[in-house]
């Protein structure tokens, strides 16, 4: 199946309750997949075509009040739009996933793959002191996967959930493996989940509910910002997940995500064929970042290489983990270019063994 | 016991309870300004919630803008909506809790200006819910600054020479425009000027809840308001101006009383 199209089916299978959406290249699959399978007919998840992806995200806020699991998906320009919805949800503490299937940019860019993005996702994306969990997928599995992992983080955390994924993963065609259909929540369920917090209604037994970010009284508003940050250090000591490739002897390692991965995992078998000992490190949670194993490795190895489609983000995290400990390097293309593995591999001794 | 004690226990007696507050607003005292029609919009939705008996089921979306706080007042569940998008998380809101009652609360800034889009496509969806709509002609929470309904000619602390067709454009009629849309069950215009009119506000508000429980499509009711603070005028003062110049600019009445349109109206033929 599609990468994309695999979201619209893990949201149905994992009993997903409702989608809010607009479309735009190259994700416009996942609204489209969604329709056609009508999911309001079996298990009443609604699906929605907003007049825009501000309205999608504001939609997401609303549903996801009431407790319920609540998705979006968009790319690049799109994100933009929702920026505003998505500091929001993470001042308001509400749960949902946001899948965004990168393109190139700056502005309307390309519909080309890319990853210029890393920075939106995960240093929150819009104004605040906010971060969300940030999920990237190296394949269509991955792209199941993720959704169902997605609402168990948002609920674990009440965060909005990215999916970072890009155009490659999206239009990839693989193999997958697809979880049995789920029921959604009933109504019990999720008041036993979120009927501390949801606005439901306000029954005669309890208090009302309010879900907003705002709060004038400066103190309170500074706790609830701590708050949010001890969130943040719980995610970074539970949720960190990576994938180490040929690490162990390894004397330089690459860093990479998402697609660029994919190309990277090549990349270390045809340096190693040259006798070159490489390894990859894969970030699956681009946020929490898993700066630790970065940091260990760095007192290993003679150098790493950030190999990313994009001018060079995810290369100034690595750096803070390595803490000058070790040569940090990054190659990468943009405008929707996605490198071969030996152009990869002529970068990492151009600039990293040789430079 | 003094006399005036002895007279107040004699007048406070419940058998010569003529009003009270409804139950549903709790003992806060309000931000508002003195003359503001704030109050007493509140007021006529937390009585029409209690007397419909629906407050178990109902969730207010509040604007941003002077009514942020009003889910401090009316003791209902409520989500606050980023500015202009309260449309669209009540869009989200009923659409997953489609049995629950769903009513934003917006401004004229928040409703006909920053939320113009959210407003248009969520009542063009004939979405059930009601919307009330407080226009003032002026933005009170920021200072005075220039709404899309500030009338040719008013001053305010954008327009300080008097809003200027060349410069600003015309005020913004958007009650009329909701009430072309086929999504648009009732588009009422009311204000609350005198205690006549604000019965005839508590009806149209109670008339729009009726609305949206026989799913007949948006509810939308324009409460012409005054913004004391903003206009730098009286309550008194205020209530003349807005009888004087709001009134025949943003005329008081009922736009449309049906239901949201029949598709076939729309359909393709083939």
């Amino acid at each position: 199946m599609k990468g994309n199209e695999v979201i619209a089916e893990a949201a149905i299978r994992c009993g997903c309750d409702a989608y809010f959406g607009y479309p735009i290249t190259p994700q416009s699959e996942v609204m489209e997949t969604l329709m056609a399978q009508r999911p309001w007919e079996e298990s009443g998840m609604v699906v929605l075509q907003a007049e825009s992806e501000i309205a999608s995200i504001h939609m997401v806020y609303g549903a996801a009040g009431s407790g319920k699991r609540v998705m979006t998906s968009s790319s690049s320009p799109g994100i933009s739009l929702m920026a505003e919805g998505i500091s929001y949800m993470a001042g308001a503490e509400l749960p949902c996933v946001i899948v965004n299937v990168q393109r190139g940019g700056p502005g309307l860019g390309t519909i080309q793959p890319s990853q210029a993005d890393y920075n939106q996702a995960t240093k929150g994306g819009g104004h605040g002191d906010y971060s969300l969990v940030v999920l990237a997928p190296a394949s269509v599995q991955e792209m199941h996967d993720f959704v169902v992992l997605g609402f168990e983080l948002a609920f674990k955390y009440l965060t909005p959930v990215m999916i970072l994924a890009d155009g490659v993963i999206g239009q990839l065609m693989e193999k997958v493996v697809l979880i049995d259909q789920r029921p959604r929540w009933t109504n019990e369920q999720i008041a036993e989940i979120s009927g501390s917090w949801s606005t439901t209604g306000k029954a005669k037994n309890r208090k009302k509910h309010v879900i907003t970010s705002l709060e004038m009284d400066s103190y309170i508003m500074e706790r609830n910002n701590l708050r949010l940050q001890e969130k943040y250090d719980q995610m970074k000591a539970e949720e960190v997940r990576f994938e180490a490739i040929e690490c162990d002897d390894a004397e330089y390692i690459m860093v990479a995500f998402g697609s660029a991965a994919r190309i990277c995992q090549k990349t270390v078998q045809i340096a190693r064929k040259k006798g070159i000992k490489v390894g990859l490190i894969r970030p699956i949670t681009l946020f929490p970042f898993p700066e630790k194993i970065i940091a260990e490795y760095a007192t290993k190895v003679k150098g790493f290489l950030s190999v990313e489609f994009n001018a060079g983000q995810m290369v100034h995290d690595i750096r803070l983990a390595v803490n000058g400990k070790t040569k940090v390097e990054y190659f990468g293309r943009m405008g929707g270019i996605v490198p071969t593995p030996d152009e990869v591999e002529a970068a990492l001794e151009h600039k990293l063994i040789r430079g | 016991m003094s006399v005036v004690a002895d007279r107040i226990n004699e007048i406070i007696k419940p058998e010569n309870l003529v009003y009270a507050k409804s139950p549903l607003l709790n003992d806060d005292i309000m931000h508002y300004c003195p003359g503001c029609s704030h109050g007493v919009v509140h007021r006529l939705i937390a009585e029409v919630i209690d007397e419909m008996g629906i407050q178990e089921q109902t969730i207010g979306v509040s604007p941003v803008g002077c009514a942020v706080f009003a889910y401090n007042y009316i003791d209902i569940d409520w989500q606050e909506a980023a500015h202009g998008r309260a449309p669209a998380v009540a869009t989200g809101i009923k659409r997953v809790m489609p049995e629950k009652v769903v009513f934003t609360y917006q401004g004229d800034g928040d409703l006909a200006a920053i939320g113009t889009a959210e407003t248009f496509h969520a009542v063009n969806r004939g979405e059930n819910i009601v919307m009330i709509f407080i226009n003032n002609a002026i933005y009170g929470m920021t200072g005075g600054q220039m709404a899309p309904t500030t009338l040719i000619g008013q001053v305010t602390a954008t327009t300080p020479n008097g809003r200027d067709v060349d410069l600003n454009g015309y005020p913004l009629r958007i009650t009329e425009l909701l009430a072309q849309l086929p999504g648009a069950a009732y588009v009422t215009r009311q204000s609350v000027q005198n205690p006549a009119a604000v019965r005839k506000a508590k009806k149209a508000i109670r008339k729009a809840f009726e609305i949206q429980a026989m799913k007949k499509g948006t509810a939308f009711v324009e409460v012409v308001s005054t913004c004391s603070s903003g206009w730098k005028l009286n309550p008194v003062e205020s209530n003349k101006w807005m009888e004087e110049n709001m009134f025949p600019q943003y005329p008081l009445g009922d736009l449309k009383d049906s239901s949201r349109a029949d598709a076939g109206l729309y359909s393709i033929k083939g």
